[in-house]
């Protein structure tokens, strides 16, 4: 009975000191879980660790003489790992806020460690629009993209250039199955017809038989619900196999920078894709990618330019708030607009997605290219209102119907 | 036309997929053709494979990007750089594994691995690089079923006429017989002054050498990339246990028959692409525990 009392007061304390961090000086720790060393590695990895790096350093290393800490892990893309990185974060090394996650598998599996701890989880790399969906939690942010934008963005405009039969090669996994699903959504509403899909295992090092497939179902676009490595395979060998020069066209629906620089301009060229960022975009994306290229010698991605961002934002809500606890911060950070490089006037949403524009690129041809990293023409900026699942369409059950 | 379905499907589908399965298989051939003369004839597991395979890779890219060293003279070069590489593996650290239990050999090479592709990862990235095919091989062939691009054709013939080769060397020349026979018996071939610990590194050097050629085969297909050998080396590992570990007629087969497998996977049940070898190795293994051409030891 009484080393009931005892625990039940240690309880207390602790609930309390973690209300009251700005009384005492407390460590502000962010988590950063994204893949350190598979296909996912470039698009975020460790310069995404440093996009976090760079928030903090311009945040002085410091909130309300509480200092900031970051720590980080390689999740392999596997949903188990993940998770157990996730729950020693927060159960035993006190992380306010993990980051990142790209792989939506590990992604959708953090969400729930993090929905049963209550703390915050704020997403850059995975793309499932069910993160925010069916899936979505009153602790969790999908901050740069999502599966529904990328088939607003680039789906709708390449039906609507007269693409109109589809055959997607699907990642298999959640990730992929999305994004599928959202294109073609799009793709029927726009008129057109979806005639097969292939689900091909993550990381293949082969693709050509899956290519043939699609080759075989004579559509005219073979929408590529991948990404990262499996994004530059099948493009490489769509190429080697005669895919686009016999007339087919490829719409690449997840193409991060790093993929086209890794194709290069002569393979990738022509290629439209949808991004939330790009480096070379104004003055602000240039000043940010300047810092950024300094110190990883690459430009940054919008994943990466995104975790800037989410950290920043994230900071700025616990200083206001003055407290690290989950709800006061979630509440702060969705009455706050975000601004910064990359964001004018985003939102957080209910459903914890941020409502932000989106670009629609098209990769340039060699001779338009100046050199390294100069790789996209902008096409169209897409106001948020067209790449944002309308909050009526939700199934995020935070979402009140009305 | 009418056309009388195979199996289900039409007959230039699945010649298609048998023709790409041939070609995936080529490399399966090979890289496991290098695992099984070092396992036959040194006896170690030698999981550092992959990592040299991806340096093959990577030399024909430095060789091109930093001396303008083309494709052809590539062919030859990297494989010989590369197999000096594993010579001075095998002088350094593998020697003093000899006569121990397979496990230390397996961990070592594990471990070199490891570090070589970290090491990679860490100046190029994860995506890798690109590598254009020779100005020779651009191009393909409508061969009616299909559109077979030039270059697989080349990878297809080129890596039958070294495996054969190879096979020729170790099973049907002198060489090869001293070099077995020092397998068997150090000591008495010793005893006939032939200088054992030399032929060793030189057969070590040889199967690294085979892995590095494959890589660079494989350049102008996949991206360079750090991980290109880690994807591959399971599947390699999976190809020698099922054609009898060390065997090197069955290691050559096997490959090709798995590749052609994989390919029919990927047209009936595409998720199971990447699980249907090792599968076939349980299967395998529960009928024929050393492997399909393996002796009973």
């Amino acid at each position: 009975m009484r080393l009931h009392g005892i625990s039940a007061l240690l309880a207390a304390t602790a609930l309390a000191s973690g209300f009251a961090m700005s009384a005492s000086a407390e460590t502000i720790k962010l988590g950063v879980l994204n893949d350190q060393s598979g296909v996912y590695t470039d698009l975020s990895g460790p310069g995404g660790v440093d996009a976090v790096r760079m928030a903090v350093e311009d945040a002085g290393g410091a909130i309300n003489g509480n200092k900031i800490e970051i720590v980080s892990a390689d999740h392999q893309n596997k949903p188990d790992v993940g998770t157990s990185v996730a729950r020693q974060w927060y159960d035993q090394d006190h992380v306010d806020a993990i980051f990142d996650i790209p792989n939506s598998g590990v992604a959708l599996a953090v969400q729930e460690v993090a929905r049963e701890k209550h703390k915050i989880v704020i997403f850059s790399g995975p793309a499932s629009s069910d993160l925010t969906g069916a899936k979505c939690s009153p602790v969790g942010i999908q901050w740069t993209y999502d599966t529904y934008g990328l088939a607003k963005g680039t789906g709708a405009a390449v039906t609507k250039a007269g693409g109109d039969t589809w055959f997607f090669l699907t990642a298999d996994y959640a990730f992929g199955q999305a994004l599928e699903r959202d294109t073609a959504a799009v793709v029927t509403a726009n008129g057109g017809k979806v005639l097969g899909e292939v689900r091909t295992p993550l990381a293949s090092p082969d693709f050509s038989s899956f290519l043939l497939q699609a080759q075989a179902s004579k559509a005219k676009i073979i929408g590529l619900a991948n990404a990262g490595g499996d994004t530059v395979t099948s493009i490489k060998q769509a190429a080697e196999f005669g895919i686009t020069s016999g007339g087919q066209k490829l719409a690449g629906l997840l193409v991060f920078l790093s993929d086209i620089n890794s194709i290069g301009l002569k393979t990738a060229q022509g290629l439209e894709l949808t991004e939330s960022f790009y480096w070379d975009l104004n003055d602000e994306t240039r000043a940010f990618s300047k810092r950024f290229f300094e110190r990883n010698k690459k430009e940054p991605t919008m994943v990466q330019a995104g975790l800037y961002g989410a950290a920043k934002h994230y900071l700025e809500a616990v200083k206001t708030s003055g407290s690290t606890d989950a709800d006061k911060v979630m509440a702060a950070m969705r009455a706050n607009p975000v601004n910064d490089f990359m964001t004018k006037n985003g939102k957080v949403r209910e459903d914890g997605k941020v409502v932000r524009d989106m670009y629609l690129f098209e990769v340039k041809k060699p001779e338009e290219s100046k050199g390294p990293w100069d790789y996209y023409k902008l096409i169209r900026q897409i106001p948020a209102a067209e790449v944002t699942r309308p909050i009526e369409e939700s199934a995020c059950s935070l979402v009140k119907k009305g | 036309m009418y056309v009388i379905p195979l199996l289900g499907i039409p007959p230039q589908v699945l010649f298609g997929q048998l023709l790409l399965g041939l070609i995936n298989g080529a490399f399966y051939a090979m890289l496991s053709l290098g695992l099984a003369v070092i396992f036959g004839l040194l006896n170690i597991i030698n999981f550092a494979h992959g990592a040299l395979y991806m340096m093959g890779a990577f030399c024909a890219y430095f060789l091109l990007n930093v001396l303008g060293i083309g494709y052809w003279p590539a062919l030859i070069v990297a494989p010989i750089m590369v197999g000096i590489f594993g010579m001075i593996l095998e002088r350094t650290m593998l020697q003093w594994l000899s006569g121990l239990d397979h496990l230390y050999g397996l961990l070592l090479t594990f471990g070199i691995a490891l570090i070589v592709q970290g090491v990679f990862q860490n100046y190029f990235g994860s995506s890798g690089l690109p590598y254009a095919i020779p100005d020779e091989l651009k191009g393909g062939m409508n061969l009616g079923f299909m559109f077979l691009p030039i270059y697989r054709g080349w990878v297809v013939v080129f890596s039958l006429i070294v495996c054969l080769l190879t096979w020729f060397l170790i099973e049907r020349t002198r060489l090869g017989a001293n070099l077995r026979a020092a397998t068997e018996n150090p000591t008495l071939v010793r005893a006939f002054g032939i200088n054992v610990p030399r032929m060793i590194t030189l057969t070590y050097g040889l199967g690294v050498g085979l892995a590095a050629l494959a890589g660079v085969l494989s350049a102008p297909i996949n991206q360079v990339r750090p991980l290109m050998g880690a994807d591959l080396i399971i599947v390699v590992f999976a190809v020698v246990v099922i054609g009898g570990m060390g065997s090197i007629m069955g290691s050559i087969i096997t490959g090709f028959a798995l590749g052609i497998i994989e390919g029919l996977t990927k047209y009936f049940y595409p998720e199971a692409s990447n699980t249907v070898v090792f599968v076939l190795m349980v299967l395998v293994l529960l009928v024929k525990p050393s492997g399909l051409t393996g002796r009973a030891t």
